[in-house]
């Protein structure tokens, strides 16, 4: 395996007798990338990243994540990775600070933990219970565990589900900031804003195979994309969908002798619709 | 990497914080076994078998001890693992590098902790209105560390064997709790074991319960009571070794059956 990639898959199975969960995945991780699975629910994204986590048994295929074995890791391969599972319910009578300063005690060369838990925003619940913290806040302490133990390579499921606005840009920071010392991070989200924003590179699985990788700028063709330039003209919304965006744009400009053009737009498609163009297609060409 | 008993230690530590702050497992695990020495003790006072001086709530609280390590051990972890699975505490330890050994030793300190706790209170209580008196002798002592000690290691590694059992948290109360009874009414904790029909009494000398009740009378019940046993005296080797091959055959279905996720998940 080349040095610079963090996880290899090839030919992934799972199998629950008749159904495939995952039907021949082959993926390739690049160290200090930022990776985003995306698919719909039932499409196994998250039995592919469970079975990268160690969690769950493989029918078939290769799978090296930071150069072992997930089914048979040795015991310092937990401490390189870092998994921020979806949490329920449990350590609901710890507090923040009880939960993180115990899970410190795991790892051979953590953070600290106060550090970690004003990372997270929760420096204010620090002494608070567990089963007092609202959603929101239990992912972050989700982040938190995740972390703590400053991982090479970093799992997030669906990370900022339940977050606001305001929260999810937090995130997106800490993100970035782990990317920036180097951090691997393998991603999924049904936002795909946050595919965008956050991701070198994009995966899209449905039916257990994956549809396509690539950038975000290029998936389904994204960049070749016909393109939506939107005015406003005698008191009416007009569009057109060009290949040539700026010529329409000189044209329109040239007819409205050279003055503004009210509410000028120009639109790629963004990486939702072209997500669900290729979510659709393959909807439709399953028998 | 740290050592197995900082980590120990850690989980040690968490899971008796946790079980403070838990009301129901303070009220079954110390509450209620109190409730009981006091009403039986109180109803039941009069002399049990022909032995002169010992009552039966002297012989209850060599049951109630006994029990303590049921309550600790079986009872407590049988329903809380079950518990933990579901709320998502197996999985999420499952994903850090902590070794299974440490979780477990942390049940451990967990079970000691509160069996202690029960001891020193049945014994407590016993000893203040109930005329029990505490071992009379260094080898009565003896037998009762060994005693704790080998019925602690057989409730708790049957305790986390049972737990694969419960398909959720909280079914396991309902699967787990008639057992403890059953068998306590059995063994011959809530009636004098002699009195039993000898089907029952053939039953639960199968399980280690009816040994750990033996061997607590011995302990603390004068060596007169011995006769009316069905042996005629206290068997506190065979004790023994039905409590170690119960501890044999718990360490093996928990080697063999224990897992921290539900098979639906792997």
């Amino acid at each position: 395996m080349g040095e610079d990639l963090a996880i290899t898959v090839r030919g992934l199975r799972k199998s629950y007798g008749q159904l495939h969960a995952v039907a021949g995945v082959d993926l390739d991780v690049h160290r200090g990338e930022v990776f985003a699975l995306l698919g719909p629910n039932g499409a196994g994204k998250t039995t592919t990243v469970e079975i990268l986590e160690g969690y769950r048994d493989r029918t078939a295929g290769d799978v090296t994540v930071l150069g072992e074995d997930p089914a048979h890791p040795s015991d310092r391969w937990r401490t390189r990775i870092g998994i921020v599972l979806q949490s329920t319910s449990d350590n609901a009578d710890l507090t923040v600070g009880e939960v993180v300063r115990h899970f410190h005690t795991f790892y051979p060369a953590p953070r600290d933990a106060d550090s970690v838990i004003s990372a997270v925003g929760l420096s204010e619940k620090t002494d608070a219970r567990v089963r007092t913290l609202s959603g929101g806040q239990r992912r972050r302490l989700d982040v938190a565990l995740g972390i703590l133990g400053d991982p090479e390579l970093l799992f997030l499921d669906e990370p900022t589900t339940g977050f606001d606005p305001e929260a999810r840009r937090q995130f997106w920071d800490l993100i970035e900031r782990l990317k920036a010392e180097g951090v691997t991070i393998l991603l999924t989200t049904h936002y795909l804003e946050e595919a965008e924003h956050l991701a070198d590179r994009v995966a899209v699985i449905f039916g257990g195979a994956i549809l396509e990788v690539s950038t975000p700028a290029n998936l389904g063709g994204r960049a070749g994309a016909a393109t939506t330039v939107r005015w406003l003209e005698d008191g009416q919304t007009r569009a057109v969908l060009t290949d040539q965006p700026t010529r329409t744009v000189l044209e329109l400009a040239g007819r409205l002798d050279g003055g503004e053009i009210p509410e000028l737009a120009v639109l790629r498609p963004s990486l939702e619709e072209i997500y669900l163009r290729m979510i659709g297609a393959a909807e439709g060409s399953q028998p | 990497m740290p050592s197995l008993t900082t980590l120990a230690l850690s989980r040690g530590r968490v899971e008796l914080l946790l079980f403070v702050r838990d009301r129901r497992a303070m009220v079954f695990t110390f509450i209620f076994p109190v409730m009981l020495l006091l009403i039986f003790g109180s109803v039941f006072n009069g002399p049990v078998g022909k032995t002169a001086g010992v009552t039966f709530s002297q012989y209850f609280v060599a049951g109630m001890i006994a029990s303590g390590l049921m309550y600790s051990g079986f009872q407590n972890l049988a329903i809380t693992i079950p518990m933990e699975r579901e709320d998502g505490t197996l999985k999420r330890l499952a994903g850090t590098p902590l070794p299974q050994a440490a979780y477990f030793a942390g049940k451990v300190v967990l079970v000691l902790a509160s069996l202690l706790g029960q001891v020193v209170l049945l014994l407590g209580i016993g000893v203040a209105f109930f005329k029990v008196t505490l071992p009379s002798t260094p080898a009565k002592w003896f037998d009762f560390a060994w005693l704790l000690l080998l019925g602690l290691l057989a409730c708790t590694l049957l305790g986390v064997a049972f737990s694969t059992i419960p398909k959720t948290g909280r079914g396991a109360p309902a699967l787990v709790s008639p057992i403890v009874l059953i068998l306590q009414f059995t063994s011959g904790v809530f009636f004098p074991y002699n009195q039993l029909p000898s089907w029952m009494q053939h039953l639960s000398a199968l399980f280690p319960l009816k040994w750990l009740c033996q061997g607590m009378r011995s302990v603390f019940l004068p060596d007169a009571f011995m006769y009316t046993e069905p042996a005629g005296s206290w068997e506190l080797r065979r004790v023994a070794l039905v409590l170690l091959a119960w501890i044999v055959v718990g360490a093996l279905a928990c080697a063999t059956t224990f897992r921290w996720q539900r098979s639906d998940e792997r």
